[in-house]
């Protein structure tokens, strides 16, 4: 089948589907590769790239969406400058259309994909369980976005991140606050880190504390209880109490940090307002605020979507293009998750798609099937993966947590149980009592206190020890050789050869495990 | 010499034996225990030659000269990989040398002037100290084949194993009814050689049915046995030592084969009864669910270098793999590299881990890894969430999370080491396929999970020379 990759048509977007390594590996599916002239100039990947590559470089755009079996694409399709056309009208039915769509947003398109006939599949919807990680497009862009984030405060800010000490006076460090600990939260601590900066975090959910910790931010906490973590990992709105609390700790941070960088999110929500207009005017003059959430409203009350806004001495950036604004490196891992989606589609290697709704994963992604829309997809069969590693949206986090532990063996015998062996090793004793001969009753006594000595001495034995100890029992459970002495003077044949055989087997038991015992011990040196 | 005199001589021994097992709490201690274990045994053999041999000395020296070099060469050659072969080698030799004994002493003492109550406790006596005498024996060379390799790990589950062995215990009971009607008319001899061949085919089945991943309990267990058999041949000769060692040494391994049971989460009753790692009775998700789990990363041995060079927590989880690959000197280098560098290492053995208990220790031991260096899986488990980088190397079942998660699985509720908490796991394995126990790991599709696939030796090999080269 042939893949097309279109140049990307929405304003400003410098992203493109594929890479050409990622072309070169398509090939090794089976796969024919056909990209439009100059969809990868603006990251940096130049149409002869592709063409050495092994894709075929298509000039005419609306050739290229009529001769491609798959598109690939990064933004959704929207109306052609070109062609002057809405890019729905350039598919035709049995392709197959993968790209972000937002099908949540979008439910219009889906109904036009659905009356075009195509197959669609949507690269947020890809399922957020283990297996497909290596697909989820949205944490590769929310990660970047992240980076991008403490990028764009850093051209802002009119000082360094990092804390020095030169001869003209003492620098200190850049304080930044990042709200929102999920992959862009931990992505920009990370980097923010990394140029030397005081970076501090807060988000709802407790668990996410020590992925902070991993990154070497300070995790804010409040002091109240309530739990942020939502359905699938994802955080949910908070009580009121819960949200005075945080509006309090943010404006006593405001006062004191110089960068403040949210990516707060709930999903099917607008951005909840964290910083509101007061809290922003609590920062220094020259602070800088960065809004990852600009697109769904803003997490700033002076966020203004798309733009970089300076009010009161202050720098909102909130722009809603991040990852384009990386456009080599968003491409690169995009296009490897594309990557990774069609070699999971592609079983044969034989360069044909398979659309197979038993795979958990694929049954996710796709929006639109054979003319019927197929979003929302049935619930998950598992919760999002206990993983340490936050994956998704900004506002996301592992999910279930491990199962409670389940009982051991060594749990507390019943009451009842206990009675009960009582009453039966008493009754075998008063058997014992009642018909043994008195010659047999002291060894009995013997039997029974040795074999408590036994169970009192080896408890203390310890568990690194336990090889040895079996040695060395091993040697002296053969004092059974004294059996054998005891026969070896008989004057039967038989019977003083087969003592005889005895006392040599003994005999190999008795200096074997002592001296491999000895042997192993000198060995446990400190 | 005196009755008086053998009598306190034995007490002497039994309390030096009793010290010997009491030393082994300690690795400082444990040294000293076994020279008085060694003393207790020289006390003993020594009392009763002069107590009561008066004739066929060369048999009972030559008898103990050539016993005893072959077991000092066997103690000096033997790898310490090769334990449990060893242990399970000196099992069968007790247990032989009760049915021996058992035997001699039916031929030579009838017992004819016991009184009737006495003779019958002496009859079952006899009878029950070879029984278990051939059980441990046959049981034994059969773990000492699975053990090496010569006899499949699986488990061998023929159908209504269960009525055999059920079958087996009727007839055990039978024959030695008939073994003490018969001793009354001075006979006895053949339900007493028929009870020995029906024990050895138990003892055979008995560990045939049990699987690869329990055999530190059928070690231990067998270990219990031969101590039993002792025991029961102390109440036939009328021996207290014998009695006294023969009980200390039985709930010795029957302690082991609990801790061991405990650490596996299951039943004496269900290990005995075998059968397990095949699935039967354990539903088939964890084989579904494999196909579905996804990739795994690998990883190649320099890029575990670096991983371990940056690290400031490592724990090291040995299990068998190790043993097989002899590659215990190896960790120890890498070790000593990473101690030099101020990396914190610490190793974390699994009760289980192996095919015997403190199997790993043992080895570790050997490749002169420091023994403070080395915890037990309730000391190191809560500390997993700190550590930087755990390197599993030949170990599959005892670091499965399902046994936590997954309530279904064949091995739900075993206690495991969590090293899924910690930041980057690297497992090293000949490849993907399952444990003993035939459960899939889902510990090998965690995101934070690295596969070093190869053998453990040559794998660790490199990722020496890369930490340094580097």
């Amino acid at each position: 089948m042939r893949i097309g990759i279109p140049k990307e048509v929405h304003d400003g977007e410098r992203r493109v589907a594929t890479t050409p390594d990622v072309a070169a590996q398509f090939l090794k599916l089976g796969f024919s590769v056909a990209v439009e002239s100059g969809a990868g100039v603006e990251a940096s990947f130049a149409d002869a790239a592709y063409r050495a590559a092994g894709a075929t470089i298509v000039d005419d755009p609306a050739g290229l969406w009529a001769s491609g079996d798959i598109i690939l694409k990064v933004r959704a399709p929207e109306r052609h400058p070109v062609l002057n056309r809405d890019e729905t009208d350039l598919l035709r039915p049995g392709q197959v259309l993968i790209a972000f769509l937002w099908p949540g947003q979008n439910p219009d398109l889906l109904k036009r994909l659905a009356e075009k006939r195509v197959t669609a599949l949507s690269m947020d919807s890809v399922p957020r369980i283990s297996r497909a990680q290596k697909m989820d497009a949205l944490s590769s862009m929310a990660n970047i976005a992240g980076y991008r984030a403490v990028i764009e405060a850093a051209e802002h800010f009119g000082r360094f991140f990092t804390g020095q000490i030169t001869a003209a006076g003492r620098i200190p460090p850049a304080k930044v606050l990042v709200i929102g600990a999920g992959v862009a939260g931990l992505s920009a601590i990370g980097t923010a880190r990394s140029l030397g900066a005081i970076v501090r975090a807060f988000d709802t959910r407790p668990e996410v504390k020590e992925q902070v910790q991993s990154m070497d931010g300070e995790f804010l906490e409040l002091d109240f209880k309530e739990e942020g973590g939502g359905v699938g990992g994802y955080a949910k709105v908070m009580s009121p109490e819960f949200i005075k609390a945080e509006m309090a700790l943010f404006a006593k941070q405001a006062k004191d940090v110089d960068i403040i960088i949210t990516t707060a999110l709930i999903p099917g929500k607008p951005a909840p307002k964290l910083i509101t207009a007061d809290t922003a005017r609590l920062m220094k003059s020259g602070s800088v605020i960065v809004d990852l959430a600009a697109e769904q409203g803003g997490n700033c009350e002076l966020t203004e979507p798309g733009r970089v806004a300076k009010k009161d001495g202050l720098t909102i950036v909130g722009y809603t293009d991040l990852p384009s604004r990386l456009a080599t490196q968003s491409s690169q891992l995009y296009a490897t998750n594309l990557r990774h989606l069609l070699t999971d589609m592609c079983p044969k290697k034989d360069g044909v798609l398979v659309v197979d709704f038993n795979d958990e994963v694929v049954r996710g992604a796709t929006v639109v099937k054979d003319g019927a829309v197929t979003w929302p997809p049935p619930p998950p069969k598992l919760s999002a993966t206990p993983a340490a590693k936050p994956t998704g949206l900004p506002a996301v986090a592992p999910g279930a947590k491990p199962g409670a532990k389940a009982g051991h063996a060594d749990a507390p015998a019943s009451a009842g149980a206990t009675l009960i062996t009582a009453a039966v090793g008493a009754f075998l004793l008063a058997l014992v009592g009642a018909y043994a001969p008195a010659s047999f009753l002291p060894h009995f006594t013997v039997f029974v206190l040795a074999c408590f000595v036994g169970y009192m001495v080896v408890w203390s034995v310890t568990p690194s020890l336990h090889t040895p100890l079996m040695s060395v029992t091993n040697a002296i459970s053969s004092i059974i050789v004294l059996g054998a002495i005891m026969q070896v003077s008989s004057a039967d044949t038989t019977t003083k050869v087969i003592a005889a055989v005895t006392i040599g087997l003994t005999s190999i038991n008795i200096a074997g495990g002592f001296a491999v015992t000895r042997r192993m011990l000198e060995m446990f040196r400190k | 010499m005196s009755a008086g005199l053998v009598t306190v001589s034995y007490i002497g021994a039994t309390i030096l034996f009793i010290l010997a097992l009491g030393g082994l709490s300690n690795p400082e201690t444990a040294r000293r225990g076994n020279s008085f274990g060694i003393l207790g045994m020289a006390v003993a053999v020594v009392a009763t030659i002069f107590g009561s041999v008066t004739a066929n000395y060369a048999l009972l020296f030559g008898g103990l000269l050539i016993g005893g070099s072959i077991g000092l060469i066997l103690a000096r050659r033997v790898q310490m990989t090769q334990m449990p072969e060893l242990v399970a080698v000196l099992h069968s030799l007790v247990g032989l040398a009760a049915v021996l004994v058992g035997f001699a002493s039916f031929m030579g003492h009838p017992g004819a002037e016991m009184s009737s109550a006495e003779k019958t406790i002496h009859d079952i006596e006899t009878y029950i100290g070879i029984l278990i005498g051939a059980v441990t024996f046959s049981g034994s060379v059969i773990a000492f084949g699975k053990l090496n390799g010569s006899i499949g790990g699986r488990p061998l589950t023929i159908p209504g194993r269960h009525f055999l062995n059920l079958g087996l215990l009727v007839a055990v009971l039978w024959f030695g009814r008939a073994f003490v009607l018969e001793t009354e008319a001075g006979g006895g001899l053949t339900p007493l050689l028929i009870m020995t061949a029906v024990a050895l085919v138990f003892g055979v089945h008995m560990v045939m049915a049990i699987g690869g991943a329990d055999m530190p309990v059928v070690v231990s267990m067998l270990n219990s046995y031969s101590g039993w058999a002792a025991s029961a041949t102390g109440f036939m000769l009328n021996n207290d030592l014998l009695i006294v060692t023969g009980a200390l040494v039985g709930s010795s391994g029957a302690i082991l084969s609990y801790i061991m049971c405990r650490a596996m989460n299951r039943k004496f009753l269900s290990v005995i009864a075998g059968g397990f790692g095949t699935g039967d009775g354990a539903p088939a998700p964890a084989a579904g669910e494999a196909a579905d789990q996804g990739d795994v990363v690998p990883i190649d041995g320099a890029e575990t270098a670096a991983l371990l060079a940056h690290a400031k927590d490592v724990v090291i989880v040995p299990g068998y793999g190790m043993a097989v690959a002899q590659a215990q000197h190896t960790v120890n280098d890498i070790v000593k590299f990473l101690r030099a560098k101020g990396v914190k290492v610490r190793f974390a053995i699994h009760p289980v881990a192996g095919r015997m208990p403190g199997h790993m220790n043992v080895l570790l031991a050997e490749a002169k890894v420091p023994y403070d260096i080395v915890f037990e899986m309730d000391e190191i488990n809560e500390d997993f969430p700190d550590v930087d980088v755990s390197v599993i190397i030949g170990a599959n079942d005892i670091v499965n999370p399902s046994a936590e998660d997954e309530p279904n699985s064949p091995i739900a509720g075993m206690p495991v080491l969590q090293v899924w908490k910690g930041k980057t796991t690297i497992v090293m394995k000949r490849s993907m396929a399952t444990g003993y126990a035939g459960v899939q790991n889902p510990l090998f599709f965690k995101e934070n999970t690295r596969m070093l696939f190869g053998d453990a030796k040559k794998t660790l090999d490199a990722v020496l020379k890369a930490l340094k080269d580097g």
